[in-house]
């Protein structure tokens, strides 16, 4: 598949749901690119689950904190108004519901909402992190995501057979085929990439499809082909 | 006079008997106390179970625990870092046990640890197979997972300034773990970039207070 959103448009799609003075929490890998693409004048405090909230990018060369990372170990910055607490208060926030969001990656999303993304079964010990804790807490549990595995087969699923994360949690997947709610027990497609069919979506997802209104499609089809040719 | 000030990092770990539990402060390699878990690392004892959010990486820190075959169990939320060999040898020879623990259930059991808690109820967890086995509960339609409290008979604490008291404050975010351990170890035991004057971090600075500190040792950055 090589139509649909690149990795760089589909973190943009992403960024335009993000709203003014949301609280979000940014998983590892894919969801790492959404701040690049958040309007300059729209004020989003990023936490990291390490005990930061106000997160900002990367360090410029020779600008390393050594005591500033990201919840990958990566060196970041803080950005002025930004506030410092421990790993316990940093989960009591999660879990407390003060994150408006998390965007995290997915293993297996199942129409029900459940999450796989800690675990490949036999993949040896394992860790955690703190995928469990972000994805009971936060409000809304937008997966971010490549909508076919490494091999192929769908990751919109009907039964995650991927160890849980937690059920029920996912409101919203962003694939590069589309934009995805877990809404009564179907992923009801809100948005199709350019170039990219119902039919091709159906064929790529295993899960219950519904699609949502022709005219609504279109409208967001044009919206999406303007910001596209700005 | 009150001073908790040790002049070597193998004397303050000397305290630390084979079968202990010990909690490590830092996540990845920030906020760890690197010089006193390598001091610990020469001392030759045995059956640690290790408490902290990683298994360290490379050829420092946390890794030199189990290249020596300290460690008998870890209780961690993610042990598994690119990196963590020497962990991951060990976990192959059959060595160490994990219990894996998700991250902010593992901060809250600490926090109880230090609180005189029992444990809590979390909705972390629930319906995975991380709480397979464990008491649950449904609380206002919401279901909810029984977690115990984590003790530890030492910490090992990374801090930035400290008082002969040994009142710590910790910088950034190398604080993270950092005062859960403190608090929740029956001897705790703080590596500090700078001993300061007493009153030198003023009363609202203080992030740990003495009370929970036995022994500091400075190490200059």
């Amino acid at each position: 598949m090589n139509k649909g959103w690149t990795e760089d448009q589909l973190a943009a799609r992403v960024a335009q749901d993000i709203p003014e003075g949301a609280c979000v929490n940014l998983g590892i890998g894919l969801p790492t690119k959404i701040p690049l693409h958040v309007p300059k004048d729209r004020e989003v405090l990023f936490h990291s689950e390490n005990g930061i909230i106000g997160m900002g990018p990367d360090p410029a060369p020779g600008e390393v904190d050594p005591d500033v990372v990201n919840a990958g170990k990566k060196h970041v910055t803080l950005l002025p108004g930004a506030a410092i607490v421990h790993q316990a208060d940093s989960f009591s926030l999660i879990r407390s519901g003060r994150l408006d969001a998390v965007v995290l990656g997915g293993l297996q999303v199942a129409a029900n909402g459940d999450l796989a993304n800690w675990r490949v079964p036999g993949a040896g010990v394992g860790g955690v992190g703190g995928a469990m804790d972000l994805a009971v807490g936060a409000r809304e549990v937008l997966v971010m995501m490549r909508h076919l595995d490494k091999n192929g087969r769908p990751k919109l699923v009907k039964t995650c057979t991927f160890p849980l994360t937690a059920p029920g949690c996912v409101t919203r997947v962003y694939t590069d085929l589309g934009v995805f709610d877990c809404v009564d027990g179907a992923f009801v497609v809100r948005e199709l990439a350019p170039g990219i069919s119902e039919d091709e979506v159906r064929t790529h997802t295993e899960g219950p499809l519904v699609f949502a209104s022709r005219t609504a499609l279109d409208q967001v089809a044009s919206v999406q082909h303007e910001a596209a040719d700005r | 006079m009150i001073n908790k000030q040790t002049d070597s990092l193998e004397k303050a770990v000397s305290v630390i008997k084979s079968g202990s539990v010990i909690l490590v402060g830092g996540f990845g390699d920030i906020g760890v106390p690197l010089k006193l878990v390598e001091a610990l690392s020469g001392q030759g004892v045995r059956d640690l179970t290790l408490v902290s959010n990683n298994a360290g990486t490379g050829e420092r820190g946390l890794s030199l625990l189990f290249k020596h075959g300290m460690v008998s169990k870890v209780i961690a939320s993610f042990p598994s870092q690119a990196g963590a060999d020497h962990f991951f040898a060990a976990y192959k020879r059959g060595e160490v046990t994990v219990e894996l623990v998700p991250q902010g259930t593992l901060a809250e059991r600490l926090r109880a640890g230090g609180s005189g808690l029992a444990g809590f109820f979390t909705p972390t967890g629930y319906g995975t197979e991380l709480t397979e086995g464990k008491e649950t509960r449904v609380i206002d339609g919401r279901g909810y997972v029984y977690e115990s409290a984590i003790k530890g008979d030492f910490a090992l604490v990374k801090a930035k300034w400290a008082d002969r008291f040994g009142n710590l404050r910790y910088r950034l975010a190398s604080r993270n773990f950092n005062p859960l351990m403190a608090a929740a170890a029956r001897h705790t035991i703080v590596e500090v970039e700078e001993v300061v004057p007493l009153g030198a971090i003023a009363p609202d600075d203080v992030h740990t207070p003495s009370v929970y500190v036995d022994q500091i040792v400075e190490c200059r950055a």
